[in-house]
């Protein structure tokens, strides 16, 4: 390959931060093209968590890779000052595990939607979680289709009144999270347009990650959906509806801190801190734990007209588990294979049989 | 009785019996043997789709055909001089395909009742016994008896032993035409290294059927086929999907690229597949992906990060990865797209052959969407176009479609193999790195050839975007302007134009380069083409033979090549897909012959055709 390497760089010289990664700011990752979502969307601001935590997850700018769908989301790798690709519906994960496969090296992000990954892309979504390819799958979800001018989308609450179901939705809507579950993914985490903090700590956690990280990010469209995410994303609901989860800590919400969770047996409850439950008595965040992790991406009721839900919204990182990946597992094999024979093109040619024509 | 001894000049014999007989098996030992002798040779196999269709029933026969000699042989010939038959539904399902007077090799033991009964006979009839087949030669042997028989003193089980009688087969045929059993016994001694009962069974009776044809006197002739007058050299007997991957692994190594290779499991591609999952030391990565669209857009993730992508698919395949491949022309990136075409539409016959693909490869994606299109002629020439594909794609940075069909991919032929040294190679142009470059990096910059540079993540200072929205030329942003589109749409069909300047003038394979008729063929139908013209020009006419193995672009020369004949036919295994090209083209009144039953035209009913169009034309100027 006549590519230029990681290591070349290096040698060159113009590396002058940690480990040889220039010191970037997040302004070195925007692009010089012009943003055209619609005002207030909240696309904006995860493309500028996502833009602030670039300088930090370790990787040269030129090993970067974004590659998205279709789909409002997937204007994204435009704006980004990184290699990009804007490809066709639902084929990102498919085009990135090329990529990835071939070129391990780089460090391969996929923008995604509701639309994009669970519905016309839902394939390629769950196996590239089963295959545990080592990419960060970003998956914007506004429950609707913004794109295309509102109609319902695959996460879209049962009911859901839309331009193309004007007397509401009948479909049950996939949880995304429990789909990655099932599918064996590796690292399941959520987070929301509106806490860019604690976005930015799981965009750095999927980077972190080896194979493939799949966060959730809800994003409220404006236009078409407006408030679909509000229990969760208003100041005042927010602590009472969500419950952020941090490893190996109790699992602890409400206003005042005053709730939490307990698991009789395997049965999880909400139960109030008070003289009968204490912080001991509460269910321990276990990142590690798959039976624990598959409770929590089971909170999933939809909120209707802003009702109480019967138990949070997990936000964070719901599951973290090590799995070979694929493409160390390709990247391994090709190499014994070479091992085993060197490549002899000739010989290839020849065949095991010949005869010889005078 | 004695055996009389005659010389052939070529023979086609065809192995028929249930898909569980081994007539696969037993065919490509025969070939292998009879390519050692130095005849030229072609195979046809022919098998169902379903994996054991039910045993002893007519759409459970399995078939394979060779056609060899002592002259060029460029078909698997169109009828059989000799039929074998394992049971009752083979010799229903194959007698149309025998010659008159042509020998039948019945195992009696297949038209016993039971067998009889299964391949719809009707009650109380059987074939052997009741003079239907009075106008061929038959020879009824009790195969299974006798490889029982062979077998007797051995603790094979019962299975095991009819497994066997496949040998038996293949042993009397080599006695027949004077062939060795030697390098049957080797094959058998490898294959069944780790359990050498079975291959001393199998050795066992392949000698026993070899010394029955020697002992039992009931041939009365015994052939000879000499050596073909082949160019001097190296061979190898080679099928169309082997030399496919060999093509793609030589262009890894002419290019000094890897190879990734996203696939779907399809009949007749698969074989590509495998075989390149076995070449992983070269280069080559193969990647079983979840569906067609995943295999593409496997492939196509794959060259945009420099590597030479490719994935393989029939026809069904091939429309799942149409929107795929329209990303790719818009990416300007390198691909290879291989169709290993089979009769259609929908499902169609998979395991039959057809050539209908064409007009997809040319025009099955939305909007304007040009493709490179090559097309294979025979077996061994599958790996040249295989190298010609990944070659075009690679320095042109377009994608390729590259036409084979199940007739290729299944048939084989004697190979005069190159060497690495022989083969040219593969330039190919990545965007160097830039340092401190105030100047934006222009990903669609072109050069004479409207070719832009392979720029590759990992490369300093070229970072960038593309995608499928319509692009401004140069800085690739997208553009909605309506000039910038028309000239995209023109841009993008002149650089598949430009190609033309890069492959082979059009060549007159035989005959004059101009006068009366010209027969122009594209793909598989090459050896029967061949066969036909050369047989007519022998009786006197003046007919030549052209064969496309580029489709698009055309070669620069081909409308002089056509406006240098009076008529022009274009045969096809289609309804006329590639002669409306050439009307289309180049208004010329072109005439087509077309077969749409998923079997290659045979020599006869070519060369009826040819003279069928040529009688009628003479009755229209008369008139």
């Amino acid at each position: 390959m006549t590519t230029k390497t990681n290591t070349d760089t290096l040698k060159n010289g113009n590396a002058n931060g940690e480990n040889g990664i220039p010191k970037y700011s997040s302004k070195d990752f925007s692009s010089d093209q012009d943003v055209r979502w619609c005002p207030g969307c909240g696309d904006y601001t995860i493309l500028k968590q996502v833009q602030n935590v670039m300088p930090d997850i370790g990787v040269l700018k030129k090993d970067i890779v974004f590659i998205s769908g279709i789909g409002c989301a997937a204007r994204f790798p435009y704006y980004m000052d990184t290699f990009g690709m804007h490809s066709i519906h639902g084929r990102a994960p498919a085009i990135a595990t090329g990529l990835k496969v071939s070129r391990p090296e780089l460090s391969v992000w996929i923008i995604t939607g509701d639309g994009d990954s669970l519905s016309i892309g839902a394939n390629h979504f769950v196996q590239l979680l089963r295959r545990n390819v080592d990419v960060n799958l970003l998956l914007f979800n506004n429950q609707i289709y913004g794109l295309t001018k509102g109609q319902y989308s695959p996460t879209a609450p049962e009911g859901t009144i839309s331009k193309s179901t004007p007397f509401g939705s009948i479909d049950h809507p996939f949880n995304p999270l429990q789909l990655s579950m099932g599918a064996d993914g590796t690292f399941i985490a959520r987070a929301m347009d509106r806490d860019p903090k604690h976005l930015q700590k799981m965009l750095l956690r999927a980077s972190e990650h080896k194979g493939t990280s799949m966060l959730e990010i809800l994003q409220n469209c404006i236009v078409f959906n407006d408030g679909a995410f509000e229990l969760f994303t208003d100041k005042k609901s927010r602590p009472r509806e969500t419950i952020y989860l941090e490893h190996g800590e109790p699992l602890i919400f409400g206003t005042d801190h005053e709730k939490g969770l307990r698991l009789d047996g395997l049965t999880p409850e909400v139960v109030e801190l008070s003289s009968e439950f204490s912080k001991d008595d509460l269910w321990v965040h276990d990142e590690k734990d798959k039976t624990k992790a598959d409770l929590l991406t089971r909170f999933f009721e939809h909120p209707h007209n802003g009702e109480h839900l019967k138990f949070p919204r997990p936000f964070g990182v719901l599951y973290d588990v090590d799995r070979p990946t694929y493409d160390e597992g390709v990247t391994i094999q090709n190499a014994e294979a070479l091992k085993r024979s060197k490549p002899d093109l000739d010989a290839l040619l020849q065949g095991p049989e010949t005869w010889e024509v005078s | 009785m004695t055996t009389k001894d005659q010389v052939r000049e070529e023979v086609t014999i065809r192995f028929a019996g249930d898909s569980g007989d081994g007539m696969q098996l037993t065919g490509s030992l025969f070939t292998n043997t009879t390519a050692l002798l130095g005849n030229d040779l072609r195979t046809l196999p022919e098998f169902p789709a379903e994996i054991r269709a039910p045993a002893g029933t007519v759409p459970g026969v399995s078939s394979f055909q060779l056609h060899f000699g002592s002259t060029e042989i460029m078909t698997p010939g169109d009828v059989c001089d000799v039929l074998v038959v394992m049971n009752s539904a083979a010799l229903k399902a194959n007698l149309s395909l025998l010659k008159k007077g042509g020998i039948i090799i019945a195992n009696t033991d297949g038209f016993d009742k039971k067998n009889l009964n299964l391949a719809k006979y009707p009650e109380g009839v059987n074939p052997l016994e009741d003079g239907s087949l009075d106008s061929y030669r038959v020879y009824e042997v009790d195969v299974s008896s006798m490889t029982k028989e062979a077998l007797s003193e051995t603790d094979l089980s019962y299975k095991e032993v009819d497994r066997c009688k496949n040998m038996f087969v293949l042993g009397l045929l080599f006695w027949m035409y004077n062939r060795p059993v030697e390098p049957t016994i080797k094959f058998l001694q490898k294959k069944f290294e780790k359990e050498p009962r079975i291959a001393d069974a199998n050795v066992n009776v392949l000698k026993t059927g070899y010394h029955f044809g020697e002992t039992a006197e009931i041939f009365s002739s015994r052939y000879t086929v000499e050596e073909a007058d082949l160019k001097p050299g190296t061979y190898r007997n080679i099928t169309g999907n082997e030399s496919t991957v060999l093509g793609l692994v030589a262009a890894t190594q002419k290019s000094g690229l890897p190879l990734f290779f996203g696939s779907y499991p399809i009949t007749p591609a698969s074989d590509i597949l495998h075989g390149l999952s076995r070449h992983k030391n070269f280069g080559v990565t193969t990647f079983q992906a979840e569906d067609e669209i995943a295999a593409v857009s496997s492939a196509i993730g794959a060259a945009f990060g420099g590597h030479i992508g490719v994935t393989s698919s029939s026809g069904p395949g091939i429309a799942l990865k149409g929107e795929a491949m329209g990303l790719a022309v818009m990416l300007e990136l390198p691909l290879v797209v291989l169709n290993i075409q089979r009769a259609g539409p929908s499902t169609g016959m998979p395991t039959k052959t057809e050539q209908a693909d064409l007009l997809q490869a040319m025009y099955g994606r939305n909007g304007e969407s040009p493709m490179v299109i090559v097309a294979p002629k025979s077996p061994a020439d599958c790996f040249n176009m295989a190298f010609e594909a990944c070659r075009i794609a690679l320095e042109h940075m377009i994608p390729v479609m590259y036409l084979s069909d199940g007739y290729l991919a299944n048939g084989s032929e004697p190979w005069k193999f190159p060497q690495e040294k022989d083969l040219k190679d593969i330039k190919v142009r990545f965007e160097p790195p830039r340092e401190n470059s105030d100047e934006p990096f222009l990903p669609y910059l072109r050069d004479e050839n409207h070719v832009r540079s392979w720029a590759i993540p990992g490369t300093e200072g070229i970072e960038h975007r593309v995608g499928g929205l319509e692009k401004e030329d140069g800085t690739g942003n997208v553009s909605y302007d309506p000039d910038n589109h028309e000239k995209m749409v023109k841009l993008r069909e002149a650089k598949r134009n430009k190609v033309a300047d890069f492959i082979p003038l059009q060549e007159i394979d035989q005959g004059k380069p101009t006068g009366d008729v010209l027969v122009l063929g594209w793909g598989s139908t090459y050896g029967s083409i061949r066969t036909a013209v050369g047989q007519l020009r022998r009786d006197g006419m003046d007919i030549s033979h052209a064969h496309l193995n580029y489709i698009s672009p055309f070669p620069r020369n081909l409308e002089e090549l056509l406006r240098g004949f009076e008529t022009v036919i274009v045969p096809e295994i289609n309804n006329g897909q590639l002669v409306r090209l050439i009307r289309d083209e180049f208004l010329i009144p072109a005439k087509p012959i077309n077969k749409i039953k998923g079997r290659p035209f045979g020599v006869q009913e070519l060369k009826d055709a040819i003279l069928n169009i040529l009688s009628e034309k003479q009755t229209v100027t008369e008139s």
